[in-house]
């Protein structure tokens, strides 16, 4: 597995653990700051990922 | 006299990869496994005991949420540092993992803090069975990381003189070095909800 496909693997994760500790920070613990940087975050990083897989198209994934 | 090492460049025909890349894998299936064994010790204690204090009441979660971002933005200088190297861009390579390396200590300043807060409160290791097993996997933790930034900051005083001599080779390097600095990065993703936020 090459740096770009642990990468992919890396980005996915901390995104869908953004989008949790979005919701987490929101609805239980009522800190909509914390919420509100972490659902910006998650966003960025699917936009991030998606923009990085495209531009990063010629490199191997193995 | 040279001694050529084979495949330090090119690929072996049978396993696909390159000595770094074989080399780093290997290393990083003994991490698993150490951590593995940490991340079970967790989960037996915790199950087996009679209580079990909720992280969020104990720990700092802006803190720790703080250090999550900076290793997420650690991990994209890094990988954008190798890849700056597959456009034979040394010096936005220079840049980024400079960046990197500044992200890391970044995050080992605020790990420092977080640790003398706890202390100052009188919350020591010794204290409770989820302390102990909190400060050493964090604290192992932390290490790994500080291993991260020594490699890197080799690879930054030593970069030019490597690239100049084999590129490609200096690229792959720089590629293992990524790929440990991914897995401490993962590590964190997975301690970070696990600790702080059940």
């Amino acid at each position: 597995m090459s740096l770009k496909a642990f990468h992919i693997f890396f980005i996915s994760l901390s995104s869908l653990l953004s989008f949790g500790m979005a919701a987490w920070t929101i609805f239980l613990k009522n800190d909509a700051l914390l919420g509100i940087v972490f659902a910006i975050l998650a966003f960025f990083l699917v936009v991030y990922g998606v923009r990085f897989l495209m531009n990063q198209k010629n490199v191997s994934f193995l | 006299m040279q001694i050529n090492i084979p495949y330090a460049t090119e690929t072996r025909p049978d396993t696909g990869l390159h000595n770094a890349k074989l080399g780093i894998w290997l290393f990083l299936a003994s991490e698993v496994m150490l951590f593995g064994v940490l991340f079970s010790s967790y989960v037996l204690l915790r199950v087996g005991a009679e209580s079990w204090p909720r992280g969020a009441d104990i720990l700092d979660v802006p803190l720790g949420a703080i250090n999550t971002i900076i290793l997420i933005a650690s991990s994209i200088t890094m990988v954008r540092s190798w890849t700056s190297l597959l456009k034979n861009d040394f010096k936005n390579f220079r840049l980024l993992l400079s960046t990197t390396e500044l992200l890391g200590v970044i995050f080992l300043v605020v790990k420092c803090a977080e640790y003398r807060l706890k202390f100052e409160h009188g919350l020591y290791p010794s204290g409770s069975t989820f302390l102990a097993i909190y400060f050493t996997m964090t604290g192992l933790h932390a290490l790994h990381l500080l291993g991260g930034i020594v490699v890197n900051a080799y690879h930054l005083v030593s970069g030019k003189r490597q690239w100049n001599l084999n590129p490609e080779k200096f690229t792959h390097r720089i590629e293992a070095a990524g790929l440990y600095w991914h897995f401490v990065d993962l590590i964190w993703i997975i301690l970070f909800p696990l600790l702080y936020l059940t």
